[in-house]
């Protein structure tokens, strides 16, 4: 067991945890925030994407003592005062979601990239976008979605 | 999903991380976790002791060292990709570290612990090589400098002993004459290459005064290829050149390319590699 | 302002957006234990002894048992809901091996611990003596004299064989000018729905049992697991909470689901199983994996005359709940929208040491289509004609049209849709840009290849299932409850998981019953509350769920307007029900809006002698046929000659679905179809080695295409309405179904000029560079 203190959505948290428990198992089974969702077990699908101070993280590939200290933003934690983030405005506005399970890593990794001013133009988002897998859209409406989050068309 | 169970410590320095590490034979390093996270999931990987590097903001920089450029072994790829430093002298480091994994493996991986993982198939081993870059390993015994050429030894092995860590990285500053490519074929934008060739070369009076290549991909470890290198310094066309790139290569044959299709791959990346570093 | 035809935003987004999703993995009950499967590391292995000593003793776990510990725990073995003849050979399959593993993955125990990471941690320490068996998991090994035999005592790997014949096609074959005959191997295909499998089952003290599954299919569910455990159906409740994707992959019954409530049943206490993505590569159901070899008889003009397709077709080491009868879902359209008259399809299906297969996004229809569409092309190259002309010369023309096959499409306009892909291609502009790089000589080439297909979805008429021997029906059903202040509660017997019901069946009975969207509410997935449905796979919700819910709606306006005419003293024949409003003819103050209308009923003072209190009505429908989307799509391809690499440049399609309810969500539903067609094209394929290992075993060997190696793609619709009230047609398979033979067809006509002819099944870097080597040669 390790003493760690970790800030999530504005909270913070102070846990005991046993080092093979990787962050996601953290915010889902001890802190309760399934909004972070797994789906796959070689950091390839990008499901469990969270921020981690700010930037996308797999959190299937972190261990929760090495977030000792750290600033974490889970989906949970987008929302401000009831009203969605811009970019979740925009994945309902382009329905850039179906089953839902890839989507709030797809929408962090997209907050990631637009704060780093990457998301340049449909070429930019596309390969931005490389490390999350989505099996319902194709894609295409949530390209949309992040560039009219973005500002590019 | 879930690894199998270890034993965990922090390094508050690099000394306290070498005690720690020389205190259990099967220790492991994690820095970024990029690499050794994934196995330790599929329980490819079992160390029964961790010893978190991460914290070291010591070994977190690029900066100046003179005729080169350092870096700190635990500088993140996206802190490679983006040091302004790198970008102006030794480009292709640059640009390599950007093709490493995706944004969120770029995020946390680590120049340091990519090139100690020694796979042959991941970007900057073959980058570091191509740029005879001189790798800083700090142990019990205390520092020494080891060329890239002697660095790596094998698949997923390297010149660090045990106890050892790597702690920088010294890439040359290229001059004005040098220009560089690195040309990758990958089957997703995610994935490791199939083939990489990551071209330096310095050019003089419109001809080629040297050339270096380093192959992504192509055997156990990453390669040059010596046969092309001198082939270019003789004077021979940038094709004649390329066609000599796999020769003595044993690439491996996998899902992605059988070895005979890897080398065909090389003649054309290299040629493509080539092309473009002569014209940068 | 109707909704039906305008794109509604999906009541589903709020929540998923904010991680407020109900997946199964989300739910946990006190006391839950985890179970954790141990699973054969052999394609096929005799299991001389199972040791559970050191897993039992580990820390924190509960139970451990093997398959033969649990043997007594199976009414009967899981089912295979589709024995498509006679004689097929339906080998037991329990959700242990008992004896013998006949799949990597195949599971030979259980392991059940205080907590997941636990479970995991004791599943290693059963020790499982196997010896291991020759393996085979190529089809046309399988079936070679010698081969290692999956299930000895069947004495062959042959499962079965099916035909279907009508017209004369050999006659046809031996009065042809051309003949043309193309052999194409469709490789295995991994669904990758993003949410694994889960389920968490709860066993109550009265014999009752709970079971949460990550399933397309709760009412099936519940049957089956009456079949396999015994408890009458009616003491089993199945909820399908928010599902993470299925495409075919979660319409079946898993040994998982079986385990989970026999162990809550022993144990007392909530078990839950969550699978990890590389279990689920051997534990969920495959697709595709099949040989064909197909044959056109046609006129030196390019009139087809005959169509005959032989096909081997993997069933894996078991038959899962439809595994024989996915060959058949395509079965009918090895015509497609062509009007060939002679027609014959054979399949042999083959066990093989391999994963099950079974229903994957198409499902029979995508194999068929794809050697059809690729032989097309064929055919126009040995014809020296071009290929859209070939497909033209051959499209349906006229509707109501009966297929050679037997089976009648109500509606179409095939040439429209061909017409209006051409306007939106500009071929011409890309054909002449493609000349240019090949007089250029450009290391990168340009491909434009075309896919016209047809669909048959809409599962399906019950007596045509009865008759190509289904097990149940395929009707669906629909329940419209008007709560007494006026809001909508509809229960459906269809289970969406990403399709976006709650949201289009909710403006289906927003403008039938003159309600707002935001007043409806879609309530499914849940048997206790769902008792009547057949659940979503096969393109069926709108198509059947959706029309037994406009019957539905029918029925509450009839039953509204009789209660109006009997409060307003005037007959019913006088009454006109428009936008929520009953009004008199002629007297248009006179009315009664139909939230009153239901207050009405509900307070039951005054309503027509005999009546039944409460405006609730449930309608079940059976469709008369199956449904016929169909469409024209084309791919553009640029081709790296130098290194094989194929990059998708454009993508275009063309589609009648019928009449649109939410056309946002019918071009979600496309782009998603069409990637996975493309995936198939350019990415992905399950790899066996020789020995029946698969080599394929994480997302990181198997290639989900990520945004990065896709376009953007450009869709259109025409519109000919189905025949049903709603006009309505399936969509969700359409994509899948067109596009890998349309990318196909656009690399090979990349390299058309180089005398490449074909490539087979996924066009990777490596098989276009040799195409184009041997082409050479």
């Amino acid at each position: 067991m390790r003493h760690v203190a970790l800030t999530v959505n504005g909270v913070r948290h102070e846990l005991d945890l046993e080092p093979p428990e990787l962050l996601v198992s953290v915010l889902r089974e001890r802190l309760g925030l399934t909004g972070t969702n797994v789906g796959c077990d070689t950091s390839s699908c990008g499901a469990c994407t969270v921020l981690v101070n700010g930037e996308s993280v797999k959190s299937c590939t972190m261990l929760g003592v090495q977030a000792d200290g750290l600033e974490i933003t889970t989906i949970e934690g987008l929302a401000r005062d009831g009203e969605l983030h811009p970019v979740q405005q925009a994945f309902h506005d382009h329905h850039a979601l179906q089953c839902g399970y890839c989507t709030p890593g797809m929408v962090l990794a997209a907050v990631s990239l637009i704060s780093s001013g990457e998301a340049t133009d449909e070429d930019a988002i596309r390969l931005g976008l490389e490390g999350n897998l989505c099996r319902c859209t194709g894609y295409h409406n949530i390209v949309k979605a992040v560039a009219a989050a973005a500002g590019v068309s | 999903m879930i690894p199998a169970r270890f034993d965990y410590e922090v390094a508050g320095s690099v000394e306290h991380a070498l005690e720690l590490l020389g205190g259990r034979e099967d220790a492991k390093l994690l820095a970024g976790g990029h690499s050794l996270l994934p196995a330790m999931k599929l329980r490819l990987a079992r160390p029964s002791l961790l010893v978190d590097v991460g914290r070291l903001d010591e070994l977190r920089y690029v900066r100046d060292g003179g005729d080169h450029v350092a870096i700190g072994a635990l500088t993140r790829h996206k802190d490679v990709c983006d040091a302004s430093l790198l970008r102006e002298r030794c480009g292709i480091v640059a640009h390599a570290a950007g093709q490493v994994g995706d944004p969120q493996v770029r995020h946390r991986g680590t120049i340091g612990g990519s090139l100690a993982h020694g796979d042959p198939a991941s970007d900057l081993p073959a980058v570091v090589l191509a740029l005879d870059a001189q790798l800083v390993v700090r142990g019990p015994g205390g520092e020494r400098t080891v060329p890239a050429a002697q660095f790596f030894t094998g698949v997923f092995q390297t010149a660090l002993g045990p106890g050892e860590m790597l702690v920088e990285i010294r890439v040359p500053k290229l001059g004005e004459n040098t220009g560089w490519a690195y040309e990758k074929l990958s089957r997703r934008a995610q994935d490791w290459a199939t083939v990489a060739v990551a071209a330096v070369v310095e050019r003089s009076n419109g001809g080629i005064a040297r050339a270096s290549l380093g192959l992504t991909n192509m055997g156990p470890t990453p390669l040059r290829a010596p046969a092309a290198e001198s082939a270019l310094a003789g004077g021979a066309s940038l094709e004649e050149a390329a066609a000599l790139a796999p020769e003595g290569t044993e690439p491996p044959s996998d899902l992605a390319a059988s070895a005979e299709f890897r080398r065909h791959l090389t003649q054309v990346l290299a040629r493509r590699a080539l092309e473009r570093a002569t014209a940068r | 302002m109707a909704a039906v035809g305008t794109p509604v935003k999906r009541k589903e987004d709020l929540a998923l957006l904010q991680g407020r999703g109900t997946y199964v993995d989300n739910l946990t009950l006190p006391g839950t234990v985890y179970l954790a499967v141990v699973r054969s590391p052999y394609p096929h292995a005799r299991i001389r002894s199972v040791n559970l000593e050191a897993a039992r003793a580990a820390e924190g776990v509960v139970a451990a048992f093997s398959g033969a510990d649990l043997a007594g725990d199976w009414a009967s073995p899981l089912p295979c809901a589709w024995p498509v003849t006679e004689d097929i050979k339906m080998p037991p399959h329990f959700p242990l091996a008992v004896d013998e593993a006949r799949y990597q993955g195949d599971g030979v125990a259980v392991v059940v611990a205080e907590s997941r990471a636990l479970a995991k941690d004791a599943a290693e320490l059963v020790e499982v003596d196997y010896e291991p068996l020759p393996a085979v998991a190529d089809v046309e090994q399988a079936l070679a004299d010698g081969a290692p035999l999956v299930h000895a005592d069947l004495g062959t790997n042959e499962c079965y064989v099916w035909k279907l014949e009508s017209g004369e096609v050999e006659a046809a074959l031996a009065a042809a000018d051309v003949v043309v005959t193309r052999r194409y191997r469709q490789p295995r295909l991994i669904p990758n729905a993003i949410e694994p499998r889960a389920v968490l089952a709860q066993a109550g003290p009265a014999g009752d049992v709970t079971v949460w599954s990550a399933t397309q299919v709760p009412h099936i569910l519940r049957f089956a697991l009456q079949l396999v455990l015994g408890i009458p159906e009616a003491k089993i409740r199945v909820i399908a909470p928010d599902v993470g994707g299925g495409f075919g992959s979660k319409l079946d019954v898993y040994a998982e689901e079986a385990l989970a409530v026999a162990l809550a049943r022993r144990l007392g206490r909530p078990v839950k199983w969550t699978e990890e993505r590389s279990e689920n590569y051997v534990a969920t159901i495959h697709g595709r994996d099949v040989v064909h070899e197909l044959t056109f008889a046609a006129t030196r003009d390019g009139k087809i005359t005959a169509v005959k397709s032989v096909a081997t077709c993997a069933m894996g080491a078991y038959l899962q709940l439809v595994t024989p009868g996915i060959p058949l879902l395509g079965a009918w359209i090895y015509s497609g929208p062509y009007a060939i008259p002679s027609y014959s399809v054979t399949f042999t299906g083959v066990f093989t040491n391999t994963t099950p297969t079974d229903a994957y996004r198409g499902a029979g229809r995508p194999e068929a289509t794809y050697v059809l569409e690729r032989t097309m092309d064929a055919l126009a190259r040995e014809l020296g004609m071009d290929p859209v002309e070939l497909r033209r010369k051959n499209l349906i023309g006229e509707f109501p049209y009966t297929m050679a096959s037997g089976l009648t499409i109500d509606s179409g306009d095939y040439h429209a849709s061909l017409d209006r892909l051409l306007e939106l291609l500009d071929l011409d502009a890309l054909r002449a840009e493609q000349a240019e790089r090949r007089a250029r000589g450009d290391a990168k080439q340009l491909g434009v290849g075309f896919s016209t297909y047809n669909e048959m979805c809409g599962l399906a008429p019950s007596r045509i299932l009865g008759a190509i021997r289904y097990a149940v029906g395929g009707w669906d059903a629909a329940t419209i409850r008007f709560q007494p202040l006026g809001s909508v509660q509809v229960v459906i017997g269809t289970s969406p998981h990403g399709q976006g019901h709650e949201t289009t069946f909710a403006q289906i009975v927003a403008d039938r019953l003159g309600v707002d969207v935001d007043d409806v509410e879609i309530l499914h997935g849940d048997t206790a509350v769902s008792q009547l449905g057949m659940d979503t796979y096969g393109s069926r919700s709108l198509a059947v769920g959706g029309v037994a819910l406009w019957h539905a709606s029918e029925k509450v306006i009839a039953k509204a307007r009789r209660i109006v005419a009997h409060q307003l003293e005037v007959s019913e024949d006088d009454l006109e029900f428009a936008n929520g409003t009953f009004s008199v003819k002629g007297s248009p103050d006179r009315s009664m809006g139909i939230k009153e209308v239901a207050f009405a009923a509900h307070a039951a003072h005054n309503l027509p002698d005999g009546m039944e209190p409460g405006l609730e009505e449930t309608a079940v429908y059976d469709p008369a046929n199956f449904s016929w989307p169909a469409g024209a799509h084309a791919a553009v391809v640029e081709v790296d000659t130098e290194t094989g690499d194929t990059r998708l440049v454009r993508y275009v399609a063309v589609d009648d679905v019928g009449a649109p309810i939410n056309p946002m969500v019918i071009d979600g539903q496309v782009h998603g179809g069409v990637t996975q067609g493309i995936a198939a094209a350019l990415f992905e394929e399950a790899v066996y080695d020789e020995g029946a290992n698969l080599q394929t075993t994480t997302m990181a060997t198997y290639l989900v295409p990520s945004a990065a190696e896709l376009p953007s793609y450009e869709t259109d619709r025409i519109e000919t309405r189905a025949d049903n009230p709603l006009g309505v047609k399936g969509v969700g398979e359409t994509g899948t179904i067109a596009a890998a033979p349309a990318v196909i067809n656009a690399v090979v006509d990349a390299l058309s000029h180089l005398g490449v002819t074909d490539i087979q099944l996924p066009a990777t870097p490596e098989r276009v560079w040799r195409a184009i080597q041997e082409a050479r040669r």
